[in-house]
Protein backbone atom coordinates (compact mmCIF):
# COMPACT_ATOMS: atom_id res chain seq x y z
CA UNK A 1 0.00 0.00 0.00
CA UNK A 2 1.66 3.21 -1.22
CA UNK A 3 1.84 5.82 1.22
CA UNK A 4 4.03 8.56 -0.48
CA UNK A 5 6.31 10.94 1.69
CA UNK A 6 6.05 14.09 0.74
CA UNK A 7 2.51 14.37 1.13
CA UNK A 8 0.14 15.58 3.95
CA UNK A 9 -2.61 13.23 5.51
CA UNK A 10 -5.96 13.82 7.46
CA UNK A 11 -6.92 11.02 9.56
CA UNK A 12 -10.17 10.38 7.43
CA UNK A 13 -7.54 9.00 4.77
CA UNK A 14 -7.36 12.10 2.36
CA UNK A 15 -4.39 13.31 0.75
CA UNK A 16 -2.64 17.03 0.21
CA UNK A 17 -0.25 18.04 -2.27
CA UNK A 18 0.74 21.69 -1.66
CA UNK A 19 2.13 23.87 -4.50
CA UNK A 20 2.25 27.65 -4.61
CA UNK A 21 -0.33 28.22 -2.13
CA UNK A 22 -2.85 25.67 -3.54
CA UNK A 23 -3.90 22.54 -1.88
CA UNK A 24 -4.50 19.46 -4.31
CA UNK A 25 -6.78 16.46 -2.82
CA UNK A 26 -7.23 13.19 -3.32
CA UNK A 27 -8.07 10.05 -1.25
CA UNK A 28 -5.29 7.35 0.04
CA UNK A 29 -4.61 3.94 -1.69
CA UNK A 30 -5.44 2.86 1.63
CA UNK A 31 -8.96 4.36 1.35
CA UNK A 32 -9.41 3.54 -2.77
CA UNK A 33 -8.84 -0.08 -1.20
CA UNK A 34 -11.41 -0.30 1.34
CA UNK A 35 -14.17 1.69 -1.06
CA UNK A 36 -13.93 -0.94 -3.58
CA UNK A 37 -14.96 -0.34 -7.20
CA UNK A 38 -15.88 3.32 -7.43
CA UNK A 39 -18.46 4.64 -9.91
CA UNK A 40 -19.68 8.00 -8.68
CA UNK A 41 -17.66 10.95 -7.84
CA UNK A 42 -19.54 14.47 -6.06
CA UNK A 43 -17.01 16.80 -6.18
CA UNK A 44 -17.93 20.55 -4.68
CA UNK A 45 -18.65 23.87 -7.19
CA UNK A 46 -15.39 25.80 -7.62
CA UNK A 47 -15.73 28.96 -6.26
CA UNK A 48 -17.19 27.36 -2.80
CA UNK A 49 -15.14 28.27 0.49
CA UNK A 50 -14.54 25.18 2.29
CA UNK A 51 -13.50 24.64 5.91
CA UNK A 52 -11.05 22.22 7.41
CA UNK A 53 -12.86 19.07 8.08
CA UNK A 54 -16.10 20.00 6.09
CA UNK A 55 -17.57 17.07 3.96
CA UNK A 56 -17.53 18.31 0.63
CA UNK A 57 -17.40 15.45 -1.80
CA UNK A 58 -18.63 11.87 -1.97
CA UNK A 59 -17.07 8.91 -3.15
CA UNK A 60 -20.20 6.56 -4.48
CA UNK A 61 -18.55 2.49 -4.78
CA UNK A 62 -20.68 -0.01 -6.10
CA UNK A 63 -21.23 -1.06 -2.36
CA UNK A 64 -21.63 2.31 -0.41
CA UNK A 65 -20.96 5.66 -0.52
CA UNK A 66 -18.55 7.68 1.52
CA UNK A 67 -18.31 11.79 2.57
CA UNK A 68 -14.54 13.31 1.31
CA UNK A 69 -13.40 15.92 4.06
CA UNK A 70 -11.71 19.30 3.28
CA UNK A 71 -8.34 18.88 4.79
CA UNK A 72 -7.58 22.62 4.71
CA UNK A 73 -10.22 25.59 4.24
CA UNK A 74 -9.76 27.73 1.64
CA UNK A 75 -11.85 27.91 -1.91
CA UNK A 76 -11.97 25.40 -4.31
CA UNK A 77 -10.27 26.53 -7.57
CA UNK A 78 -10.62 23.35 -9.74
CA UNK A 79 -12.24 19.56 -9.77
CA UNK A 80 -10.97 16.41 -11.34
CA UNK A 81 -13.54 17.07 -14.26
CA UNK A 82 -12.27 13.35 -15.44
CA UNK A 83 -13.56 11.78 -12.73
CA UNK A 84 -17.43 12.03 -14.47
CA UNK A 85 -16.86 9.85 -16.99
CA UNK A 86 -13.70 7.78 -15.25
CA UNK A 87 -14.34 7.43 -11.52
CA UNK A 88 -12.01 4.33 -11.56
CA UNK A 89 -9.54 6.63 -11.61
CA UNK A 90 -9.31 7.13 -8.32
CA UNK A 91 -9.09 3.54 -7.70
CA UNK A 92 -6.48 2.99 -10.60
CA UNK A 93 -4.13 6.23 -9.55
CA UNK A 94 -5.38 7.36 -6.36
CA UNK A 95 -2.29 9.95 -5.62
CA UNK A 96 -2.16 10.93 -9.54
CA UNK A 97 -4.81 11.32 -12.35
CA UNK A 98 -7.62 10.39 -9.31
CA UNK A 99 -6.70 13.86 -7.51
CA UNK A 100 -10.14 15.45 -6.57
CA UNK A 101 -10.18 18.91 -5.89
CA UNK A 102 -7.47 21.72 -5.42
CA UNK A 103 -8.36 24.47 -2.51
CA UNK A 104 -6.57 27.73 -2.82
CA UNK A 105 -5.03 27.58 1.20
CA UNK A 106 -6.67 30.16 3.38
CA UNK A 107 -4.68 29.48 6.44
CA UNK A 108 -1.60 27.84 5.34
CA UNK A 109 -0.52 26.76 9.45
CA UNK A 110 -3.87 24.69 9.23
CA UNK A 111 -1.05 22.40 7.17
CA UNK A 112 0.90 21.80 10.26
CA UNK A 113 -2.09 20.05 11.78
CA UNK A 114 -2.43 17.24 9.19
CA UNK A 115 -0.15 14.37 9.65
CA UNK A 116 2.85 13.08 7.78
CA UNK A 117 3.39 9.75 5.75
CA UNK A 118 5.33 8.49 9.27
CA UNK A 119 2.85 9.31 11.13
CA UNK A 120 -0.11 8.07 8.78
CA UNK A 121 1.31 4.50 7.81
CA UNK A 122 1.30 4.59 12.58
CA UNK A 123 -2.46 5.58 11.90
CA UNK A 124 -3.01 2.39 9.20
CA UNK A 125 -1.41 0.26 11.10
CA UNK A 126 -3.25 1.06 13.75
CA UNK A 127 -6.47 0.38 12.02
CA UNK A 128 -5.32 -3.12 11.24
CA UNK B 1 -19.02 -15.05 14.47
CA UNK B 2 -19.39 -18.19 13.06
CA UNK B 3 -17.21 -19.61 9.54
CA UNK B 4 -18.40 -21.85 6.74
CA UNK B 5 -16.21 -24.66 6.12
CA UNK B 6 -14.57 -21.86 2.84
CA UNK B 7 -13.02 -19.90 5.56
CA UNK B 8 -10.06 -20.63 5.56
CA UNK B 9 -10.22 -21.05 1.34
CA UNK B 10 -11.41 -17.79 1.13
CA UNK B 11 -8.40 -15.43 3.23
CA UNK B 12 -6.19 -18.02 0.99
CA UNK B 13 -8.05 -16.35 -1.97
CA UNK B 14 -7.73 -13.29 -1.05
CA UNK B 15 -11.28 -12.10 0.04
CA UNK B 16 -11.92 -9.10 1.89
CA UNK B 17 -14.02 -10.65 4.73
CA UNK B 18 -16.95 -9.58 6.69
CA UNK B 19 -19.89 -10.25 8.80
CA UNK B 20 -23.42 -11.15 7.78
CA UNK B 21 -25.77 -12.83 9.69
CA UNK B 22 -23.80 -13.44 11.98
CA UNK B 23 -21.29 -15.02 9.47
CA UNK B 24 -17.19 -14.13 8.21
CA UNK B 25 -18.45 -13.77 4.58
CA UNK B 26 -16.59 -13.04 1.64
CA UNK B 27 -17.48 -9.47 0.21
CA UNK B 28 -15.40 -9.51 -2.68
CA UNK B 29 -12.20 -11.15 -3.91
CA UNK B 30 -10.87 -7.48 -5.25
CA UNK B 31 -13.45 -6.14 -7.26
CA UNK B 32 -17.42 -6.50 -6.92
CA UNK B 33 -17.57 -5.15 -10.44
CA UNK B 34 -15.25 -7.51 -12.05
CA UNK B 35 -17.29 -10.39 -10.30
CA UNK B 36 -20.17 -9.32 -11.46
CA UNK B 37 -19.03 -8.66 -14.51
CA UNK B 38 -18.02 -12.30 -14.32
CA UNK B 39 -21.02 -13.64 -13.70
CA UNK B 40 -22.80 -12.08 -16.55
CA UNK B 41 -20.82 -13.04 -19.43
CA UNK B 42 -18.52 -15.96 -17.84
CA UNK B 43 -18.93 -17.82 -14.50
CA UNK B 44 -18.58 -17.53 -10.90
CA UNK B 45 -18.69 -19.31 -8.10
CA UNK B 46 -20.23 -18.01 -4.56
CA UNK B 47 -19.93 -19.81 -1.13
CA UNK B 48 -23.91 -19.29 0.15
CA UNK B 49 -23.13 -21.85 2.91
CA UNK B 50 -24.26 -19.13 5.62
CA UNK B 51 -28.12 -20.25 4.19
CA UNK B 52 -30.61 -22.18 6.00
CA UNK B 53 -31.26 -25.66 5.66
CA UNK B 54 -34.26 -27.79 6.49
CA UNK B 55 -35.62 -30.69 5.65
CA UNK B 56 -39.62 -31.63 6.07
CA UNK B 57 -40.10 -34.78 6.00
CA UNK B 58 -43.25 -36.96 6.66
CA UNK B 59 -46.35 -38.40 5.42
CA UNK B 60 -47.84 -35.11 5.34
CA UNK B 61 -45.27 -32.98 4.63
CA UNK B 62 -47.05 -31.88 1.47
CA UNK B 63 -50.08 -31.13 3.63
CA UNK B 64 -47.91 -28.93 6.22
CA UNK B 65 -45.93 -27.37 3.34
CA UNK B 66 -49.44 -26.07 2.11
CA UNK B 67 -50.31 -24.53 4.91
CA UNK B 68 -47.05 -23.05 5.74
CA UNK B 69 -46.24 -21.58 2.04
CA UNK B 70 -47.71 -20.00 -0.39
CA UNK B 71 -46.56 -21.64 -3.83
CA UNK B 72 -48.14 -24.74 -3.97
CA UNK B 73 -45.83 -26.78 -2.80
CA UNK B 74 -47.83 -30.07 -3.20
CA UNK B 75 -47.52 -29.92 -6.55
CA UNK B 76 -43.60 -30.35 -6.59
CA UNK B 77 -42.97 -33.26 -8.17
CA UNK B 78 -39.99 -35.19 -7.41
CA UNK B 79 -36.48 -33.51 -9.02
CA UNK B 80 -38.62 -30.18 -8.79
CA UNK B 81 -38.15 -26.75 -7.33
CA UNK B 82 -40.15 -23.41 -6.60
CA UNK B 83 -39.30 -20.02 -5.04
CA UNK B 84 -42.13 -19.79 -2.35
CA UNK B 85 -42.93 -17.51 0.81
CA UNK B 86 -43.38 -18.32 4.28
CA UNK B 87 -46.42 -16.13 5.67
CA UNK B 88 -47.30 -15.62 8.90
CA UNK B 89 -50.76 -14.86 10.11
CA UNK B 90 -51.43 -11.31 9.64
CA UNK B 91 -50.59 -11.66 6.15
CA UNK B 92 -46.55 -10.76 6.35
CA UNK B 93 -43.62 -12.24 5.10
CA UNK B 94 -41.89 -14.94 7.89
CA UNK B 95 -39.13 -15.59 5.26
CA UNK B 96 -38.61 -16.37 1.53
CA UNK B 97 -37.14 -19.74 0.77
CA UNK B 98 -36.16 -22.38 -2.22
CA UNK B 99 -37.93 -25.55 -1.68
CA UNK B 100 -36.77 -28.38 -3.55
CA UNK B 101 -38.04 -32.38 -3.72
CA UNK B 102 -34.67 -33.57 -4.16
CA UNK B 103 -35.68 -37.35 -3.16
CA UNK B 104 -39.60 -39.01 -2.73
CA UNK B 105 -41.37 -37.23 0.00
CA UNK B 106 -38.28 -35.36 0.99
CA UNK B 107 -38.27 -31.74 0.92
CA UNK B 108 -35.16 -29.33 1.05
CA UNK B 109 -35.82 -26.09 2.21
CA UNK B 110 -33.29 -23.37 1.99
CA UNK B 111 -34.27 -19.99 3.91
CA UNK B 112 -31.85 -17.14 4.75
CA UNK B 113 -28.94 -17.10 7.19
CA UNK B 114 -30.34 -14.09 9.18
CA UNK B 115 -33.62 -15.94 9.57
CA UNK B 116 -32.73 -19.87 10.57
CA UNK B 117 -33.76 -19.56 14.23
CA UNK B 118 -36.81 -17.33 13.69
CA UNK B 119 -38.06 -19.67 10.40
CA UNK B 120 -37.33 -22.74 12.61
CA UNK B 121 -39.32 -21.50 15.30
CA UNK B 122 -41.85 -20.51 13.09
CA UNK B 123 -42.35 -23.85 11.26
CA UNK B 124 -42.20 -26.30 14.19
CA UNK B 125 -44.92 -24.11 15.79
CA UNK B 126 -46.90 -24.94 12.66
CA UNK B 127 -46.37 -28.60 13.17
CA UNK B 128 -48.53 -29.85 15.55
CA UNK B 129 -51.44 -31.59 13.91
CA UNK B 130 -49.32 -32.78 11.25
CA UNK B 131 -47.70 -35.84 10.25
CA UNK B 132 -44.61 -34.08 9.28
CA UNK B 133 -41.20 -33.10 10.71
CA UNK B 134 -38.39 -30.25 9.97
CA UNK B 135 -35.01 -31.20 10.85
CA UNK B 136 -33.03 -27.64 10.65
CA UNK B 137 -29.40 -29.82 8.70
CA UNK B 138 -28.35 -25.84 8.25
CA UNK B 139 -25.25 -26.93 10.32
CA UNK B 140 -24.21 -30.06 8.20
CA UNK B 141 -24.75 -28.62 5.03
CA UNK B 142 -22.28 -26.79 2.64
CA UNK B 143 -23.95 -24.68 -0.72
CA UNK B 144 -22.02 -23.37 -3.37
CA UNK B 145 -23.95 -21.55 -6.70
CA UNK B 146 -22.18 -21.63 -9.77
CA UNK B 147 -23.58 -19.02 -12.20
CA UNK B 148 -22.94 -17.43 -15.25
CA UNK B 149 -23.60 -18.46 -19.48
CA UNK B 150 -20.71 -21.19 -19.19
CA UNK B 151 -21.96 -22.77 -16.18
CA UNK B 152 -22.48 -25.81 -17.94
CA UNK B 153 -19.60 -25.94 -20.15
CA UNK B 154 -17.29 -25.26 -17.11
CA UNK B 155 -19.54 -28.02 -14.91
CA UNK B 156 -19.90 -30.56 -17.55
CA UNK B 157 -15.74 -30.90 -16.86
CA UNK B 158 -16.05 -31.59 -13.21
CA UNK B 159 -19.10 -34.58 -13.08
CA UNK B 160 -20.08 -37.45 -15.56
CA UNK B 161 -24.08 -36.03 -15.06
CA UNK B 162 -25.71 -34.74 -17.94
CA UNK B 163 -25.72 -31.04 -16.78
CA UNK B 164 -26.95 -29.64 -20.13
CA UNK B 165 -30.16 -31.02 -20.27
CA UNK B 166 -32.06 -30.15 -17.01
CA UNK B 167 -34.53 -27.34 -17.23
CA UNK B 168 -34.42 -24.76 -14.97
CA UNK B 169 -35.61 -25.69 -11.10
CA UNK B 170 -34.68 -29.54 -11.18
CA UNK B 171 -32.77 -31.16 -8.66
CA UNK B 172 -30.67 -34.17 -8.65
CA UNK B 173 -27.48 -36.36 -7.58
CA UNK B 174 -24.73 -36.15 -8.97
CA UNK B 175 -21.17 -35.93 -8.19
CA UNK B 176 -18.99 -32.71 -8.40
CA UNK B 177 -15.02 -33.03 -8.76
CA UNK B 178 -15.72 -36.80 -7.42
CA UNK B 179 -17.74 -35.90 -4.12
CA UNK B 180 -21.67 -36.81 -3.63
CA UNK B 181 -23.72 -33.46 -4.15
CA UNK B 182 -27.10 -32.32 -4.44
CA UNK B 183 -27.45 -30.22 -7.63
CA UNK B 184 -30.11 -27.82 -8.43
CA UNK B 185 -30.71 -25.69 -11.55
CA UNK B 186 -31.06 -22.74 -9.53
CA UNK B 187 -29.87 -19.44 -8.74
CA UNK B 188 -30.23 -15.70 -7.18
CA UNK B 189 -28.62 -14.08 -10.36
CA UNK B 190 -30.76 -14.42 -13.42
CA UNK B 191 -28.02 -16.17 -15.06
CA UNK B 192 -28.27 -20.16 -15.94
CA UNK B 193 -26.65 -21.84 -12.93
CA UNK B 194 -26.40 -24.93 -10.35
CA UNK B 195 -26.59 -25.07 -6.57
CA UNK B 196 -24.29 -27.55 -5.17
CA UNK B 197 -25.39 -29.04 -2.13
CA UNK B 198 -22.23 -30.80 0.31
CA UNK B 199 -21.22 -32.30 3.23
CA UNK B 200 -18.84 -29.36 5.24
CA UNK B 201 -16.09 -31.68 4.34
CA UNK B 202 -16.45 -31.85 1.17
CA UNK B 203 -17.41 -28.35 0.12
CA UNK B 204 -13.56 -26.62 -0.17
CA UNK B 205 -12.48 -28.75 -2.78
CA UNK B 206 -15.16 -28.85 -4.67
CA UNK B 207 -14.95 -25.09 -4.61
CA UNK B 208 -11.14 -24.91 -5.36
CA UNK B 209 -12.17 -27.21 -8.59
CA UNK B 210 -14.12 -25.19 -9.75
CA UNK B 211 -11.78 -22.15 -9.47
CA UNK B 212 -9.41 -24.24 -11.12
CA UNK B 213 -12.03 -25.17 -14.01
CA UNK B 214 -12.07 -20.80 -14.54
CA UNK B 215 -15.01 -19.92 -12.26
CA UNK B 216 -13.89 -16.50 -10.90
CA UNK B 217 -14.53 -16.40 -6.78
CA UNK B 218 -17.72 -14.14 -6.11
CA UNK B 219 -18.70 -12.19 -2.87
CA UNK B 220 -21.55 -11.25 -1.27
CA UNK B 221 -21.09 -8.30 -3.31
CA UNK B 222 -21.80 -9.13 -6.46
CA UNK B 223 -24.30 -11.32 -4.85
CA UNK B 224 -26.30 -8.11 -4.16
CA UNK B 225 -25.72 -6.38 -7.40
CA UNK B 226 -26.87 -9.14 -9.70
CA UNK B 227 -29.69 -10.04 -7.51
CA UNK B 228 -30.83 -6.01 -7.50
CA UNK B 229 -30.68 -6.27 -11.39
CA UNK B 230 -32.81 -8.80 -11.76
CA UNK B 231 -34.96 -7.22 -8.88
CA UNK B 232 -35.01 -9.96 -6.80
CA UNK B 233 -36.23 -9.87 -3.22
CA UNK B 234 -33.55 -9.57 -0.18
CA UNK B 235 -35.69 -10.54 2.94
CA UNK B 236 -35.21 -7.13 5.32
CA UNK B 237 -35.44 -5.47 2.71
CA UNK B 238 -38.36 -5.94 0.28
CA UNK B 239 -39.65 -8.30 2.33
CA UNK B 240 -40.36 -8.66 5.67
CA UNK B 241 -43.11 -9.65 8.41
CA UNK B 242 -45.00 -6.84 7.68
CA UNK B 243 -45.08 -7.02 3.76
CA UNK B 244 -47.67 -7.67 1.83
CA UNK B 245 -46.37 -9.98 -0.76
CA UNK B 246 -49.51 -9.31 -2.97
CA UNK B 247 -48.07 -5.29 -3.16
CA UNK B 248 -45.07 -6.50 -4.42
CA UNK B 249 -44.07 -7.85 -7.63
CA UNK B 250 -43.45 -11.17 -6.11
CA UNK B 251 -47.17 -11.20 -5.98
CA UNK B 252 -46.83 -14.88 -8.42
CA UNK B 253 -45.02 -16.61 -5.48
CA UNK B 254 -48.70 -16.13 -3.63
CA UNK B 255 -51.06 -19.03 -4.72
CA UNK B 256 -54.69 -19.02 -2.97
CA UNK B 257 -55.71 -22.51 -2.14
CA UNK B 258 -58.04 -24.03 -0.08
CA UNK B 259 -57.46 -25.03 2.62
CA UNK B 260 -56.09 -21.83 2.96
CA UNK B 261 -52.00 -21.26 3.39
CA UNK B 262 -51.48 -19.15 7.11
CA UNK B 263 -52.78 -15.96 7.07
CA UNK B 264 -54.13 -16.28 3.67
CA UNK B 265 -57.38 -14.39 4.61
CA UNK B 266 -55.25 -11.54 5.89
CA UNK B 267 -53.14 -11.43 2.56
CA UNK B 268 -55.68 -11.41 0.36
CA UNK B 269 -57.84 -8.46 1.90
CA UNK B 270 -54.94 -6.26 1.49
CA UNK B 271 -54.76 -3.42 0.63
CA UNK B 272 -51.80 -2.21 -1.04
CA UNK B 273 -51.42 1.84 -0.40
CA UNK B 274 -47.96 1.16 -1.56
CA UNK B 275 -46.23 -0.57 -4.34
CA UNK B 276 -42.89 -1.93 -4.68
CA UNK B 277 -41.26 -0.80 -8.09
CA UNK B 278 -38.19 -0.76 -9.64
CA UNK B 279 -36.74 2.63 -10.13
CA UNK B 280 -33.66 3.55 -12.75
CA UNK B 281 -31.79 7.20 -12.37
CA UNK B 282 -29.86 9.01 -15.41
CA UNK B 283 -27.81 9.97 -12.28
CA UNK B 284 -26.76 9.49 -8.82
CA UNK B 285 -26.76 6.64 -6.64
CA UNK B 286 -29.96 5.69 -4.97
CA UNK B 287 -29.35 4.00 -1.35
CA UNK B 288 -31.53 1.93 1.36
CA UNK B 289 -33.72 4.66 3.07
CA UNK B 290 -33.16 7.33 0.69
CA UNK B 291 -36.88 9.27 0.45
CA UNK B 292 -38.95 9.18 -3.48
CA UNK B 293 -40.70 12.32 -4.03
CA UNK B 294 -42.96 13.34 -6.53
CA UNK B 295 -44.93 17.05 -6.64
CA UNK B 296 -42.74 18.23 -3.49
CA UNK B 297 -43.92 15.53 -1.08
CA UNK B 298 -42.42 12.12 -0.19
CA UNK B 299 -44.12 9.40 -1.32
CA UNK B 300 -42.05 6.66 -0.93
CA UNK B 301 -38.83 5.29 -0.14
CA UNK B 302 -36.01 2.85 -1.04
CA UNK B 303 -35.48 -0.44 0.15
CA UNK B 304 -32.25 -1.59 -1.90
CA UNK B 305 -30.17 0.72 -4.23
CA UNK B 306 -26.30 0.56 -5.69
CA UNK B 307 -25.56 0.95 -9.47
CA UNK B 308 -26.04 -1.65 -12.11
CA UNK B 309 -22.95 -2.68 -13.44
CA UNK B 310 -24.52 -3.66 -16.58
CA UNK B 311 -26.38 -0.49 -17.17
CA UNK B 312 -23.58 1.78 -15.77
CA UNK B 313 -26.61 3.60 -14.01
CA UNK B 314 -28.55 3.84 -10.17
CA UNK B 315 -31.37 1.18 -9.91
CA UNK B 316 -33.30 0.91 -6.80
CA UNK B 317 -36.61 -0.89 -5.30
CA UNK B 318 -38.34 1.09 -3.58
CA UNK B 319 -42.08 1.50 -1.77
CA UNK B 320 -43.83 4.02 -3.85
CA UNK B 321 -47.97 5.07 -3.31
CA UNK B 322 -49.96 3.37 -5.65
CA UNK B 323 -50.74 6.32 -8.01
CA UNK B 324 -47.22 6.64 -8.63
CA UNK B 325 -46.11 3.09 -9.23
CA UNK B 326 -46.96 2.57 -12.83
CA UNK B 327 -43.93 2.10 -15.21
CA UNK B 328 -42.81 5.18 -16.74
CA UNK B 329 -43.67 7.42 -13.59
CA UNK B 330 -41.62 10.37 -13.30
CA UNK B 331 -40.34 10.51 -9.33
CA UNK B 332 -37.82 11.83 -7.78
CA UNK B 333 -35.08 10.06 -5.46
CA UNK B 334 -33.12 12.47 -2.36
CA UNK B 335 -29.61 11.80 -2.67
CA UNK B 336 -27.72 13.70 0.14
CA UNK B 337 -30.27 16.78 -0.62
CA UNK B 338 -30.50 16.50 -4.07
CA UNK B 339 -32.94 15.78 -6.10
CA UNK B 340 -32.63 13.42 -9.01
CA UNK B 341 -34.67 12.32 -11.45
CA UNK B 342 -36.08 8.44 -11.40
CA UNK B 343 -38.34 6.42 -13.71
CA UNK B 344 -40.46 3.46 -12.76
CA UNK B 345 -38.97 0.77 -14.21
CA UNK B 346 -40.19 -2.78 -15.07
CA UNK B 347 -38.11 -5.83 -13.92
CA UNK B 348 -35.76 -7.07 -13.86
CA UNK B 349 -33.77 -4.02 -14.59
CA UNK B 350 -31.73 -5.84 -17.72
CA UNK B 351 -33.12 -8.02 -20.46
CA UNK B 352 -31.49 -11.07 -20.49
Amino acid sequence: MKVPEELRYRETHEWVRVEDGEALVGITDYAQGELGDVVYVELPEVGRAVSAGEAVAVIESVKTASDIYAPVSGEVVAVNEALADHPEKVNEDPYGEGWLFKVRLADPAELEALLDAEAYKRLLEAEG
Amino acid sequence: MRQTPLYELHKRLGARMVEFAGFAMPLHYGSIKAEHLAVREHVGVFDVSHMGEFWVVGEEAPVFLEYATTNRASRLKFGRAQYTLIPNASGGVVDDAYLYLPERGRYLMVVNAANVEKDYRHLTALLPGYAAQVYDASEETALLALQGPKTVELLSGLTDADVASPKKNTVFRANVAGRPAILARTGYTGEDGFEIFLTPEDAPAVFEALVEAGAQPAGLGARDTLRLEMGYPLYGHELTDATNPLCTPYAWVVKPKDPPFLGQERMLAGPCPKRLVGLVLDSGIPREGYPVEKDGREVGRVTSGGVSPVLGKGIALAWVEADWAEEGTALLVVVRGRRLPARVHALPFIRR
